[in-house]
C-alpha cells in the first residue's frame, strides 16, 4: 500500500460519502468550530487591543502575555480543560478561544499604534473626536495588520481543533485520531491531507481579505534602497 | 470529570522527578535540534535570496504557507515514510517550520548592513567570504537571534503534538494524563514546556548580549 492508494481508499469508502462521519459533515464541523471560537475570541481581543493601541498603554503587558501565551502547548491545555470541565464541544471551545485571542489582540494593538503619528494629529486638527479618529483613520490603517492576526489566529485554531479530536472533539482531527488509535492509515492520512488543504484554502482566502482590505493609501512598498532589491508588499507580513 | 481526584498530587511530582527530567531532555532534543538545522538551512537560503532578490518573495511565499500548516497533519502525512513513533517524523516538520520563521529574519539581518559598511569592507581589500564572516553576519545576529527566539518557542510548544504520534517528549505527559483522569502530569507537562520555553528564550537573550553587545533592547 502506498500513500495513494490510502487516499483513494479513504475517499472511496461509504462512511465518508455521507452520514456523521461524512467529509462533508466533518469539514462543516470543522469550520463550524473554528469559526466560533475565533468569532468569540475576536469579540473580546479586538475591543481591548484597539484601545491599548490608541492609547498606548499595557502594550508592553500585552506582547508579553502574548509571547507566554505562544509558548504554551495546545494539547496540555486541550486535554486539562476537557479533564477538569467535562466532555464537551463548550469546554473544547475555551481552550481554542484562548489560543486564538492572542494574536488578535497582538495585531490589533500593534496596527493601530502603527498609524503613521503626523496622521493622527491631522485627524484631531481637523476636528475629529477620539473615537473618530479611532475608527476612521486608525482602524482602516490597521486593517492588513489586523487581518494578517486573524490570519495567525485562524490558522492556529484550524490546527489546535485538529488535535482537539483527541478528546473528543467532532471535525476533521476525527478521522487523524480516529485512524491513529485502530492503525487505520487510510483514514490518518486521508484526514491530515483534508486539514492541510483546509488550512491553505483559509490562507489563501485571508491572503485575498488582506489584498482587499489595503486602502489604497496605506499599500506602500518597501524600498529596499541598500540592495536594489525588488519592493516589498507591505502586506507579505 | 475529576471524581474526588485532587487538582495537583505533588507527591506524585517528588516520585517521577527522574522521569520527568528525562522527558524534559527528550523534549529539548526533539524540539531544538530542528532550530538549530533549520538556522543552518536558513542561513545559505538567507544568503542566496540577498544575491538573488528575485528568490525571496515566492520562498517567502511557500514558507508562509508551510508555516501555517497544521503540525498534527504534517506529522501524520509524514508517517508513511518516517515511520510511527520515530523521531524524524516530528522533528522533519519542526525543522521546516523553525526555517520558515528564520529565513525571513535571516534577509531581514543580511539586508540590514548598510550599504556604506559594505563598500567600506570592500574598500579595505576584504573578499565576498571575509565581508560575510567578519561585517554581515555579525551586522545579522541580533535579526537572527530574534527569529531563534521565536522559532524555539513556538517549536518547543509544537513539538508536545508529537505525544499523539508516539514521540513528543512532554506531550506523553498529557496523553498519559487524559487517558488516566489523572490532571498532575498535565499540570507538569504545561509547567515543564513553559519553563523549557523560557530557559532558552534567556539563553537566546544572553547570547545576544555576549555576540551583539551593541544591540540595545529595543532590537528584535
Amino acid at each position: 500500500m502506498n500513500w495513494f492508494d490510502w487516499l483513494n481508499s479513504f475517499l472511496s469508502d461509504p462512511a465518508h460519502r455521507s452520514g456523521p462521519d461524512s467529509i462533508a459533515n466533518r469539514v462543516l464541523e470543522h469550520l463550524a468550530f473554528s469559526a466560533e471560537a475565533l468569532a468569540l475570541a475576536a469579540l473580546v481581543a479586538v475591543p481591548l487591543g484597539l484601545l491599548i493601541g490608541y492609547t498606548g498603554r499595557g502594550l508592553f503587558l500585552t506582547t508579553a502575555f502574548a509571547g507566554v501565551a505562544r509558548a504554551l502547548p495546545t494539547l496540555g491545555l486541550v486535554t486539562l480543560t476537557v479533564l477538569l470541565a467535562g466532555v464537551g464541544d463548550v469546554a473544547v471551545l475555551v481552550p481554542l478561544t484562548a489560543l486564538a485571542a492572542p494574536p488578535l489582540l497582538v495585531a490589533a494593538a500593534e496596527g493601530v499604534r502603527g498609524t503613521d503619528p503626523d496622521v493622527r494629529d491631522a485627524a484631531r486638527g481637523i476636528g475629529l473626536t477620539h473615537p473618530q479618529t479611532l475608527f476612521q483613520v486608525c482602524v482602516p490603517a490597521a486593517l492588513p495588520t489586523m487581518l494578517a492576526g486573524a490570519r495567525t489566529a485562524a490558522v492556529q485554531v484550524i490546527a489546535t481543533a485538529t488535535v482537539a479530536a483527541y478528546v473528543g472533539l467532532g471535525g476533521l482531527g476525527r478521522y487523524v485520531i480516529d485512524g491513529l488509535a485502530t492503525r487505520n492509515f487510510p483514514t490518518t492520512v486521508g484526514g491530515a491531507v483534508l486539514v492541510v488543504l483546509l488550512a491553505v484554502l483559509v490562507q489563501l482566502l485571508f491572503a485575498l481579505l488582506i489584498r482587499f482590505a489595503s486602502p489604497p493609501g496605506t499599500r506602500t512598498v518597501r524600498v529596499d534602497d541598500h540592495a536594489g532589491t525588488p519592493a516589498l508588499q507591505k502586506e507579505s507580513i | 470529570m475529576l471524581d474526588g481526584e485532587p487538582l495537583i498530587r505533588w507527591h506524585w511530582l517528588g516520585d517521577h522527578l527522574g522521569y520527568l527530567g528525562g522527558l524534559t531532555a527528550d523534549h529539548a532534543v526533539i524540539a531544538l535540534v530542528p532550530v538549530l538545522l533549520g538556522l543552518l538551512l536558513a542561513l545559505p537560503l538567507g544568503l542566496a535570496c540577498t544575491r538573488f532578490p528575485r528568490l525571496y518573495q515566492p520562498l517567502a511565499a511557500v514558507f508562509n504557507v508551510v508555516y501555517a500548516l497544521p503540525s498534527l497533519a504534517v506529522f501524520v502525512v509524514l508517517i508513511p515514510w518516517t515511520g510511527l513513533a520515530t523521531q524524524a517524523t516530528v522533528m522533519l516538520p519542526l525543522t521546516f517550520y523553525a526555517l520558515a520563521v528564520l529565513l525571513p529574519t535571516t534577509v531581514d539581518g543580511l539586508r540590514a548592513v548598510p550599504v556604506s559598511v559594505r563598500q567600506a569592507a570592500t574598500a579595505m581589500g576584504y573578499g565576498p567570504w571575509r565581508r560575510l564572516a567578519a561585517v554581515e553576519l555579525p551586522v545579522a545576529v541580533p535579526y537572527l537571534i530574534a527569529g531563534l527566539r521565536v522559532a524555539a518557542v513556538s517549536s518547543i510548544s509544537l513539538a508536545a503534538v508529537g505525544a499523539l504520534v508516539g514521540r513528543g517528549g512532554l506531550g506523553y505527559l498529557f496523553v498519559d494524563g487524559f487517558q488516566r483522569t489523572f490532571p498532575t502530569p498535565i499540570f507538569a507537562g504545561i509547567l515543564l514546556v513553559a519553563l523549557l520555553a523560557l530557559a532558552v528564550d534567556l539563553v537566546l537573550v544572553l547570547a545576544r548580549r555576549v555576540l551583539a553587545p551593541w544591540a540595545g533592547r529595543t532590537a528584535r
